[in-house]
């Protein structure tokens, strides 16, 4: 079915390629003007600065009270403990859906699925008040950490589960006629073989996590712990038009990392969407 | 019985270690013993970070709970928060229109523009794997505080907007700082961020077989009429999918909304999202019992619409194996 003609083929690329322009307008803006002079920023409207200055990096990173590089910090240990943690509680929770026989299987991945459907926003009202009654407010890396440990992210656990599934049940046949346990076929079978949905769930919650504003708003309250999304806002306090290429320049930095793992992991982050996606 | 044996996946021979038990008679017992052992974090994650909160925040939601006081000065005020939220607060109710508005006009252009892209990308050429990922790009980074900042600099008075448009002649103004317009700006950052349901619905252009195409070509049908009776019914599940997904995601739109009016929901209300409203009264007021029953009815909604979207979903969604349930 590729019997495409030249013009229709060519009409079809120059719209997309018109499409991706407007798209890929806004960052190239911050880019540009990210490496704009504070003269440039407003005199000179076009998309990219006539002369690069890295000025504005300079200015962004220390222009609070807190040097920015100290919210980089605290947002690569959130992250990294995220990751950590999001990773193996939700292969070891998906290892139980798909693979062991137990009473009320059913029932519990039902009501998993069901827990994808909850919106996440909403459940921040009651699980603050928890971990205040629990007295946990005031170390934050516990609200923060503590749920992602208990498989809480039901994407993942889904996304693992529908991996798992396509990995051959005879490899586990063969295992078990030799005598592994299920906690030896898990760790010499089905988590090795996994890596790969591993991965997929390991640079998904690095990236959601680094952008996540809402709940580091509530659980951070001590400027020495702010992260990179909460320090970016105090630039719109300060407000005011020349604070936009600091602004920018920082908000090109925080999204480097994210935009380092689409680099590297294009295809298999397209592929996660699909796998958890579709067969849902 | 040998130390280890070796099976073969994909090409790779996997080395698996005996244990110490032979193979035990007492298999299932123990696969059940050990599927709640695996199960046991998502147990209790379950239990202790969703649904015990949730239930206490049921009970808080009767009472006048905020958290500048302790838990034993909670009084029980019956159905007060719910019937102030519905007769006396003229705020919550504006953020009821504002977040409705902002799911009819966001959900349909977005899933429009991820379709209509991914019908002009449904077909493999060279560097077609690069335009789409740089079309999910925005659903990467569009949820950031940096890309609402972005936002927030190009819709205002100097912004780069206006600027485009001065080129045009046009005279623009401040859209984040007007009221009518101000939601606008928030419902095109929603709709450039079409990437990710577009890699969802390419998976699902991709399984249409291409006989069907064939068939409908031999009986007379052109590209227009194809569409309608080939590609959109085939696809129904997939839009169905996004259409929930969207919708849910919709109703979330914390983080642009808050940093574009910088936490105040302004100008004069005009993007006070339900989300941002309801941080507002539990953070910023600390009546958390009244913000426990806005997260309910919020939470009640939700699982509405789903049902509703279920209900009417059978009339539409076509499935492939013939189970139209």
């Amino acid at each position: 079915m590729h019997t495409f003609t030249a013009p229709s083929r060519a009409v079809r690329v120059a719209i997309l390629v018109a499409i991706l322009a407007v798209v890929l307008y806004p960052l190239v803006w911050m880019l540009g003007t990210a490496f704009k002079s504070p003269t440039e920023i407003a005199n000179n409207l076009s998309v990219l600065p006539k002369q690069w200055t890295p000025g504005n990096f300079r200015t962004g990173w220390s222009s609070l009270d807190v040097s920015f590089g100290r919210f980089f910090v605290n947002s690569a240990v959130i992250a990294a403990l995220t990751v950590l943690a999001n990773a193996t509680s939700c292969l070891v929770t998906a290892y139980a859906f798909a693979r062991l026989r137990f009473p009320l299987r059913r029932f519990w991945f039902a009501i998993m699925i069901g827990t994808l459907l909850l919106p996440g926003d909403v459940l921040i009202i009651p699980q603050y008040i928890l971990f205040k009654y629990l007295g946990w407010i005031d170390t934050p890396l516990l609200p923060l950490i503590v749920p992602k440990l208990l498989a809480t992210e039901a994407f993942f656990v889904f996304l693992m589960v529908q991996f798992m599934r396509g990995i051959p049940p005879e490899l586990d046949e063969a295992a078990k006629i030799d005598g592994c346990s299920p906690y030896a076929v898990f760790r010499h079978v089905l988590a090795p073989l996994s890596v790969p949905a591993i991965v997929t769930t390991a640079i998904f919650s690095f990236i959601w996590t680094w952008n996540d504003f809402f709940t580091q708003l509530v659980y951070l309250n001590d400027l020495d712990r702010y992260t990179v999304p909460i320090g970016l806002r105090l630039f719109m306090d300060s407000g005011g038009q020349t604070s936009i290429g600091p602004m920018f320049a920082m908000s090109v930095l925080s999204l480097l990392p994210v935009f380092l793992f689409f680099v590297a992991f294009q295809r298999l982050l397209v592929e996660g969407i699909n796998t958890s996606g579709l067969k849902g | 019985m040998t130390a280890t044996s070796t099976a073969t996946v994909r090409g790779e021979q996997v080395r698996v270690p005996a244990t110490r038990r032979g193979p035990g008679r007492r298999g299932p017992r123990r696969e059940g013993v050990a599927g709640y052992v695996f199960l046991s974090p998502w147990l209790l994650g379950l239990m202790g970070v969703t649904a015990v909160p949730m239930l206490l925040s049921l009970y808080l939601s009767f009472t006048n709970y905020d958290t500048l006081s302790s838990f034993s000065d909670v009084r029980w005020i019956g159905l007060d928060n719910y019937q102030r939220m519905f007769t006396a607060d003229p705020h919550y109710l504006h953020a009821v229109r504002v977040t409705v508005l902002f799911a009819l006009i966001t959900v349909p252009l977005k899933l429009a523009a991820a379709l209509g892209v991914a019908l002009l990308l449904n077909r493999a050429w060279r560097g077609v794997g690069l335009f789409r990922g740089l079309f999910y790009l925005p659903s990467l980074l569009g949820g950031s505080v940096a890309l609402a900042l972005v936002w927030f600099a190009m819709f205002s008075r100097d912004g780069s907007f206006n600027a485009l448009l001065s080129v045009f002649g046009v005279t623009g103004r401040s859209w984040v700082n007007d009221p009518d317009t101000a939601l606008g700006t928030l419902v095109v950052l929603g709709i450039w961020q079409f990437g990710a349901p577009m890699v969802i619905f390419l998976a699902g252009l991709k399984q249409i077989p291409g006989e069907l195409y064939e068939a409908a070509a031999v009986d007379g049908a052109g590209k227009v009429s194809s569409f309608w009776n080939v590609t959109l019914p085939m696809l129904s599940p997939v839009l169905f999918f996004n259409l929930v997904m969207e919708t849910i995601r919709a109703f979330q739109g914390f983080t642009s909304a808050f940093v574009i009016s910088n936490g105040l929901g302004g100008p004069v209300d005009s993007t006070m999202l339900y989300t941002l409203y309801l941080y507002i009264k539990g953070f910023g007021d600390f009546e958390m019992g009244y913000a426990s029953a806005m997260a309910w009815v919020f939470l009640v909604a939700i699982g509405l619409i789903t049902a509703v979207f279920f209900a009417t979903g059978r009339f539409w969604v076509h499935y492939a194996d013939g189970n139209d349930r």
